[in-house]
């Protein structure tokens, strides 16, 4: 089970202009992005240089940040919350999390410290899953 | 009964908490004492492991468990003493004490100053008044998120969502994450009062529909939620029963507002506003009741935490000035607020003291306002607004010389200038 499957939005060239919501920060700038003819992209509505690049990366291959829980045995809490280190593809987001050695398929021992390489290279995309937070062992 | 003398008792280490505490000592407070009822410090932040915090405090992205690891550490750092699993059962605004109670037993912290910053809690179902059987599967947004982060519950499978604060939509994505299916989320008004990129990759990256000026009309089902039906609002938010119509699902999700947590405050005796539901403050955040300060989501409810940290750590400063001998002078003068502008905090300024900052909110979605404040009837600072909504708390910072003129005046004024209303 997956959830939904994603909405894959082909990039028509002969499209000239995408608009986004810029999701950099809390601000959620209305970004619009012209393919020129030379495939070159020029972006209007972004007030900083991340909603450039965001629009940019979208248009071309858009990437988001996954963040989850993964099982702990023996902490003082049930679930280590975790994040992928960098932003993954977004067509990859499901298998992160549900793929084989994905994020729900996995369990780990406690302690657990924030910053721990939970899974190596998570579904092929070359990006480490890691642990948000320090869990300690529970005192028995 | 233990008993204890302290400068300052901080009730809470949450994101307000730990940030007072730590600026009520880099101010110069040492005797301090940290009450945190929860076993590790952090607050709600522990259960918001998404990102995207800390952009203005750090200059970089960050999940709710580590921006709280960060203030976490900056306090242990300093020394500053945490009472974790310790619960605050009763304060005496007029004699300062706090008792609270832990695996110790009971104890009385006798203090010169003592700083609220309980956090807020959920509006739940009754609240809302929704009609239909009571069957399991109905959650508030947060208790569904503190289920499945942290306790690991599993909590669902079919989802409908009420409500399109940002706790509403995270929660979507956060479902979907945990394998469940998110039929909608149904928002009262017209718009949508999260933030325009938690629409944007929370629900459009999932194909999950918006329904705006939808309701929950019933909740169906015996044991387990079956089904919702929702229907369009007039005008007036009256459901359109020509428009009603049933989805099946197990879970719904209730995101319909958070309301300051000052149960405590109320036994203290401390009065509070009638807007906010919070504390009533000056612009040293102390309250009516002199040595009681708030800050945080008890104070009013808040965005971001980043506005959270830098209003509590300048709470934190004023409680380490007071303690200090510092108080500021006895005549305040009260802040109105007219033209759409809901509330402000400080509801109180005193006539002397440094640059004032006012946080507030409006009671619509306006286009192309002003935001202006009045001294004695004369605009002493404006800006130009290209849109405010009640989402979005507004900022209005002072320089000195606006602010002397303000604390000067016989009558503040924070006015809303409306071009357009949406």
């Amino acid at each position: 089970m997956s959830g939904k499957k994603l909405k894959t939005e082909n990039v028509d060239r002969t499209c000239e202009v995408k608009k986004f919501v810029c999701i950099c920060c809390p601000i959620g700038c209305e970004l619009t992005a012209t393919v020129n003819g030379d495939g070159g992209i020029s972006v209007t509505g972004n007030t900083c240089k991340r909603g450039a690049s965001y629009a940019v990366t979208e248009l071309t291959s858009p990437t988001r940040t996954v963040t989850s829980t993964v099982r702990i045995n023996g902490g003082i809490i049930d679930r280590v919350p975790v994040k992928t280190a960098q932003p993954v593809p977004k067509e990859k987001m499901f298998d992160v999390l549900f793929g084989v050695g994905g994020i729900k398929r996995i369990e780990v021992d406690a302690p657990i410290k924030a910053g721990d390489v939970i899974i190596k290279n998570v579904a092929g995309t070359g990006v480490d899953v890691i642990a948000t937070r320090d869990v300690d062992r529970t005192e028995i | 009964m233990k008993e204890l003398n302290k400068d300052i008792v901080i009730i809470g280490a949450g994101p307000a908490g730990l940030a007072a505490a730590l600026s009520a000592h880099d101010s110069g407070a040492r005797d301090m004492i940290v009450l945190e009822r929860d076993e590790y410090s952090g607050g709600i932040l522990n259960q918001c492991i998404h990102n995207g915090f800390g952009l203005h405090t750090f200059k970089e992205e960050l999940t709710g468990p580590e921006y709280a690891a960060r203030f976490s550490a900056m306090v242990e750092e300093r020394g500053i003493a945490c009472l974790f699993g310790t619960t605050v059962l009763s304060v005496d605004g007029g004699q300062k004490t706090v008792t609270a109670v832990n695996r110790d037993g009971i104890m009385k912290i006798h203090a010169r100053a003592i700083i609220l910053a309980c956090g807020c809690r959920e509006r739940p179902r009754g609240a809302v008044n929704i009609a239909g059987t009571r069957p399991a599967g109905v959650y508030s947004a947060g208790t569904a998120q503190r289920l499945i982060n942290i306790d690991g519950k599993h909590i669902g499978n079919d989802v409908f969502i009420l409500g399109s604060g940002d706790i509403g939509l995270i929660m979507a994505r956060r479902m979907i994450f945990e394998g469940a299916r998110v039929h909608g989320v149904a928002e009262l008004m017209p718009y949508s009062s999260g933030l325009n990129r938690n629409i944007a990759q929370c629900l459009d990256d999932f194909d999950i529909p918006l329904m705006l000026s939808t309701t929950v009309v019933d909740i169906r089902g015996r044991n387990r939620v079956s089904s919702v039906v929702v229907a369009n609002v007039d005008g007036s938010k009256k459901p359109i029963m020509s428009t009603a119509r049933e989805i099946p699902c197990d879970t719904l999700l209730l995101s319909v507002g958070l309301l300051p947590e000052n149960e405590l405050a109320s036994s203290a005796g401390v009065g509070l506003c009638r807007a906010t539901g919070g504390g009533d403050v000056d612009d040293t955040f102390m309250t009516d009741t002199d040595g009681v300060f708030m800050c945080g989501n008890c104070l009013h409810v808040h965005d971001l935490v980043d506005y959270v940290s830098s209003e509590s750590a300048a709470c934190g400063r004023f409680a380490a000035q007071y303690v200090a001998g510092n108080k500021a002078d006895g005549q305040k003068t009260e802040v109105c607020v007219t033209g759409g502008v809901r509330y402000c905090v400080p509801q109180r300024i005193s006539k002397s003291g440094g640059a004032l900052t006012f946080r507030m909110r409006v009671d619509g979605v306006y286009r192309k306002c002003r935001l202006a404040v009045y001294a004695d009837g004369k605009e002493v600072f404006a800006k130009t607004r290209p849109i405010c909504t009640l989402g979005e708390m507004e900022t209005v910072e002072l320089n000195a010389a606006q602010s002397d003129a303000v604390r000067g005046a016989r009558s503040v004024e924070i006015k809303l200038i409306k071009a357009v209303e949406v």
